[in-house]
């Protein structure tokens, strides 16, 4: 009952959220929107008893990558690009392309027979004792290859073995090469200015 | 195996609802209290520390600092500024961007409160313990800088802007060392739980996390500079810097709204300098080898419930008393240090703590496989970490059903 409760404030303030980043029209506005909105959404995974995705979603996103686009923001705007006023083509586009995802979405939800689905099957990563919500023991291991229950592994047959660690080493490498190609990118050209500007063209 | 929070604790919740025999209604209870327990923590310390500040620093100046208000040693100084704060007009000026402006102190505030949710004052003193409280505390934390920045930008004046814009430079680059800092002792411990953590060094000081190794004793002083940077303090608060910006991003600010950031700013120096004595400094042990084992005793064993709390409360004092002087610290090193530019501000971190914290936790890293060939497990007597040894994890795993949990882990390394 309290769950449900909370459930409808964090959906509530998730999609309004949502909704204000696309109406509202000063830029730094809408980025507090869309604090509201992902940390929201922050709440609802701790609903759902998925402490470690809530606090990577709060690390992440509302921690990280919003100060930074803050900062980008702030650093940016100025004179025409303080207010985003769209044309109407924009708007329609924009609309079209929202309804449609939109659709999917709901016909993915409404496909689903949630009445008749078997709720037998544990999740992938279940909290290892009655506390509720200590997902990162569990993840921690599936990482490395343990499984902490066998019952819903990806590869049965060799989920035992396969770990998630190379997949997620290489896509962080991957992650810090953009990282440093970005900065070389970006970083004051002093003295090699004639030679950069040649490269780029 | 002494047993674990989990398995000694009685939460409010379960006994209210013993009494109400309604779930909803216990819940909601539950939550008042400890949301009260929370607030009280948050608000006092705060408050005690800015009366510390202004009498320390008065004696480090040569004067006395507040004598008048509440006696001898001036005390009641906090609740006059409080009383004094509240009267006063609550301005927006006409260039702000006014509902940010409005709600820029309370992301501040919040954020600072809620990291008080994970820290553990004494052994299960917490208002939600969870295995993952430190990461989940710092994420909470590092939220904080949002409101700054909002309130930087949302004053509508240039001086504010800058105040902001130097203190998201700033926190975003501080952030870096803090975390590898703080994985140190996590390595050490095998543990994200705070409370956890904080258990594991009971027995004498030798168990202390700083203790364990000469990376872990280095990595404290980083953290701890981190950590000071990280709460806007001098040598860092360049996001104030009264000399050069006014009062940076506080400039606009008045009355309440303004003392709100002050509230947080003390709350969350209390609160980095509780991580580092939970992480590095025996959380609430007292590090006399024979005062550890008796108080473990009650705390771990007892069934006497009177026994329990009462070592619990001895340990809260110790917690306290070893946060509060990290916090003096803080404040020693903010009326004796200089302001830093911000370029000495971001080449003090980026030149050279990143690279001091990635060499201590390679350090820390390499530590244990250096100490195995000498046949030791640590340079000191008793092993911390014994409370939390990896194979009592492994154990408490549900293995599969058709299988014993050791079976499956062996499995992962012998099968073909």
């Amino acid at each position: 009952m309290s769950d449900q409760a909370l459930f409808w404030i964090f959906a509530i303030l998730a999609g309004g959220g949502a909704i204000g980043v696309v109406i509202l029209q000063d830029i730094v506005r809408m980025a507090f929107s869309l604090i509201i909105s992902l940390g929201s959404t922050a709440g609802l995974f701790f609903l759902l008893d998925a402490d470690f995705v809530a606090a990577t979603q709060l690390l992440v996103y509302v921690g990280g990558t919003l100060v930074l686009l803050i900062f980008g923001v702030m650093l940016t705007a100025s004179g025409p690009f303080r207010r985003i006023q769209m044309s109407s083509g924009e708007t329609f586009v924009g609309a079209a392309v929202g309804l449609l995802f939109f659709s999917v979405i709901a016909f993915t939800v409404i496909d689903v027979e949630w009445e008749t689905l078997d709720r037998s099957h544990r999740p992938v990563a279940e909290a290892t004792n009655d506390e509720t919500g200590n997902t990162s023991r569990a993840i921690g291991l599936r990482l490395v290859g343990i499984p902490a229950d066998t019952e819903v592994g990806i590869h049965k047959d060799r989920g035992e073995k396969t770990g998630y660690l190379l997949p997620f080493e290489i896509v962080s490498i991957h992650l810090l090469v953009v990282l440093v190609g970005a900065a070389y990118l970006a970083r004051a050209k002093r003295q090699e200015t004639s030679e950069a500007a040649g490269g780029d063209a | 195996m002494p047993p674990t929070l989990a398995d000694t604790a009685t939460t409010i919740q379960s006994i209210l609802q013993g009494w109400l025999n309604s779930e909803s209604l216990a819940m909601f209870l539950a939550a008042v209290i400890h949301v009260a327990l929370v607030a009280g923590f948050f608000g006092l310390p705060a408050g005690i520390f800015i009366w510390a500040e202004r009498k320390i620093s008065g004696r480090i100046q040569d004067r006395l600092g507040p004598t008048r208000v509440g006696g001898k040693f001036g005390w009641l100084q906090a609740i006059a500024d409080g009383g004094k704060l509240i009267q006063k007009e609550d301005l927006v000026p006409e260039a702000a961007d006014g509902p940010l402006f409005r709600v820029a102190p309370y992301v501040v505030v919040v954020s600072s409160l809620a990291a008080f949710m994970f820290l553990p004052f004494s052994d299960g003193w917490i208002a939600i313990s969870l295995d993952i409280g430190l990461y989940l505390m710092l994420a909470v934390m590092s939220l904080e800088v949002i409101g700054v920045i909002l309130a930087g930008y949302a004053s509508g004046s240039k001086w504010a802007l800058f105040g902001g814009m130097r203190e998201a430079a700033q926190m975003v680059s501080y952030e870096i060392p803090m975390s590898i800092c703080v994985v140190i002792p996590i390595i050490t411990a095998g543990s994200l739980n705070l409370n956890e953590i904080g258990g594991l060094q009971s027995g004498h000081l030798g168990n202390w996390i700083i203790f364990h190794d000469p990376f872990s004793f280095l990595a404290f002083f980083v953290y701890f500079v981190c950590a000071t940077a990280s709460c806007k303090r001098a040598p860092f608060d360049l996001a104030e810097a009264e000399s050069e910006l006014v009062a940076g991003f506080l400039t606009e600010y008045s009355g309440f709204r303004w003392s709100f950031f002050f509230l947080a700013e003390y709350a969350s120096m209390f609160a980095v300098c509780g991580i580092a004595v939970l992480l590095f400094l025996g959380g609430w042990h007292t590090g006399i080898p024979g005062l550890d084992g008796i108080l473990d005793g009650p705390r771990y064993g007892s069934d006497a419930y009177v026994w329990t709390w009462l070592a619990n409360a001895l340990g809260f004092g110790v917690f306290f008393g070893k946060a509060s002087l990290l916090v003096c610290v803080q404040i020693w090193v903010r009326w004796t240090l200089p302001r830093l530019r911000i370029d000495q501000v971001m080449m003090t971190c980026l030149k050279y703590l990143v690279p001091i914290s990635c060499v201590l936790f390679l350090g820390a890293v390499i530590w244990p496989l250096a100490l195995s060939f000498s046949g030791k497990t640590t340079i000191w007597g008793t092993p911390t970490g014994e409370r939390a040894a990896p194979t009592m994890r492994l154990d408490s795993i549900p293995g599969p059903a058709d299988q014993s949990p050791t079976a499956s882990t062996s499995n992962g390394e012998t099968g073909p």
